[in-house]
């Protein structure tokens, strides 16, 4: 394979791990929760593509469209129902609860769906670009092309929106925010909405590049995309965007040199190095504590 | 005049501690109203209180004749009722422009463009700095910033908490000139203040806080010649 093929799939898988960093940073950044429900969340949107394509026999446009809407409601109703009654609690509480959650929903889908993968039929017509000499992934180029548009309209909206700007409000000091006339609860169901949006859309790339849903399905994508979103700095949208890339090329590069098997233990020997390095990761604040 | 404000017996408590026990106050129209009293003895709780901040234990917190124990506080603010926190919280990470926006929150954006303008007259300051993150900002710079803030829902009643709360003698003057003139365009002032002599000097009237409860009260003339108050909170 090319050089320029390798790119390309490091940029893929990236992307990928990117969107789903996304979540896990913007939810941290507003109510300090790592949201360990957040992977499970693209694995009910690879079965929402399953269910409407392979089930209902319906086209691919409405699987789309129902995957990120259906991505969204749920990340929206967990808040909602398991981590907004603790709001007040201690930080270990809903952590302990995030954890919950992603069990629940693993099982759920485990008594549901039954324990075995389903195919996702293909979104499109997967073939391939040819350009120059190299035979690129049309799957792969939309994957790429999607992720860009997806963070620059997620970095218009939490800079210029009236809406982003409260969030940012919000998750620099809550008690101020309100004082201005802020919605929180409100604010932070939006947070919730635009990072499952990304996980839906995240659900779509990633059944698409491997055209699996499995109930576990979210648990090492998750697990990845929260190492990314922490390389990165975690809070940081620049820095969910550079994790996740770096955490890509790391693993497509490890299996290109022939050490497939070692791809994991890469990706997280380089979160222990960056943290021993920079704890805050790469692009995230110092931890200062405000008197 | 109409009352603006009348608090009756109010109760809060953190856990176990009583924070305040049982205080009545009232605020006037036009009025500008000072909590004077020490560390702890329950000011900013009462005022964190009032604009919904802390849910209270008993009695009861009216606002322009309504009951608002119980509001949320983004619904007290779209009220007219503004609170300036202790020790300014401006949004660091934010410009000085977008702080401005967040304190519109509750306006259009078209009322928000005139109220900008109002701020921008009486804080030049913040005009030239616009663009530049409030965390870049002078302690002083911030505090007006916090006020401007404040000022941008347009309150009928406005609650400043330690507005001097660190500043250089000069701009605490600077800062107690601009609190006089709001008032006497016609903003409702309470203000608590530990610089007791400046916040009674201001004041049409004033309370004085201690552990929880009202122990005086008179217009600020009275107090800032008690010779209590002066023993306790005027240095003799």
């Amino acid at each position: 394979m090319t050089v320029l093929t390798q790119v390309l799939n490091g940029l893929q898988l990236g992307s990928i791990y990117a969107l789903v960093a996304l979540g896990y940073t913007m939810v941290y950044g507003i109510i300090l929760l790592l949201n360990f429900a957040h992977g499970d969340i693209i694995m009910a949107g690879a079965y929402i593509s399953w269910i409407v394509m392979a089930q209902l026999g319906l086209g691919p446009v409405l699987a789309i469209v129902l995957s990120v809407a259906g991505c969204t409601l749920l990340g929206v109703l967990i808040d909602k129902v398991a981590y907004a009654p603790l709001r007040e609690a201690p930080r270990l509480s809903i952590l302990i609860t995030a954890i919950g959650v992603s069990y629940f929903l693993e099982n759920g889908a485990q008594l549901v769906f039954g324990a075995d993968a389903k195919v996702v039929p293909s979104y499109v017509d997967v073939g391939n670009v040819q350009i120059g000499a190299a035979q690129l992934s049309t799957v792969a180029l939309i994957t790429v092309v999607v992720t860009v548009v997806s963070t620059a309209v997620l970095t218009f909206l939490v800079q210029r929106t009236k809406l982003g700007k409260a969030m940012r409000a919000v998750s620099e000091d809550m008690g101020a925010a309100r004082l201005m006339g802020i919605n929180v609860n409100s604010t932070i169901s939006f947070t919730f909405a635009m990072g499952s949006a990304l996980a839906g859309i995240g659900a779509v790339l990633y059944s698409m590049a491997y055209t699996q849903a499995s109930p576990t399905m979210g648990i090492m994508l998750g697990t990845k995309a929260f190492v990314a979103a922490v390389l990165g700095g975690i809070g940081s949208i620049p820095g969910a965007v550079i994790g996740g890339l770096l955490v890509g090329f790391a693993e497509v590069f490890v299996s290109a040199i022939g050490l497939s098997t070692w791809k994991d233990a890469v990706v997280f020997m380089l979160l222990i190095i960056v943290l021993v390095v920079r704890p805050t990761g790469i692009l995230g604040r110092t931890m200062s504590e405000k008197v | 005049m109409a009352q603006i404000l009348s608090v009756k017996d109010l109760h809060v408590s953190y856990g176990a501690i009583k924070a305040v026990r049982g205080i009545s106050f009232d605020i006037n129209e036009g009025e500008i109203v000072s909590l004077i009293g020490a560390n702890g003895a329950g000011k900013s709780t009462t005022l964190d209180t009032i604009a919904g901040l802390n849910r209270p234990e008993g009695g009861s917190i009216s606002f322009k004749g309504e009951d608002i124990v119980g509001t949320r506080p983004h619904k007290i603010v779209e009220r007219g009722l503004a609170l300036c926190p202790e020790g300014r919280r401006v949004f660091t990470q934010m410009s000085v422009g977008e702080n401005l926006a967040m304190g519109g929150y509750t306006r259009t954006d078209e009322e928000n463009r005139e109220q900008v303008e109002r701020v921008y007259a009486r804080f030049p300051r913040l005009k030239e700095r616009v663009a530049q993150s409030a965390g870049t900002l002078s302690g002083g710079e911030q505090q007006m910033l916090a006020m401007g803030r404040a000022l941008m829902s347009r309150p009928d009643l406005l609650m400043l908490d330690e507005p001097s709360m660190g500043l250089a003698p000069i701009l605490v003057e600077e800062i107690f000139d601009i609190i006089k003139e709001l008032n006497e365009q016609g903003t409702t002032i309470l203000l608590v203040e530990q610089n007791a002599s400046m916040a009674l000097s201001i004041a049409r009237r004033g309370y004085v806080l201690e552990t929880g409860t009202i122990s005086k009260t008179g217009t600020g003339a009275e107090l800032l010649h008690d010779d209590d108050v002066r023993k306790a909170y005027l240095g003799g």
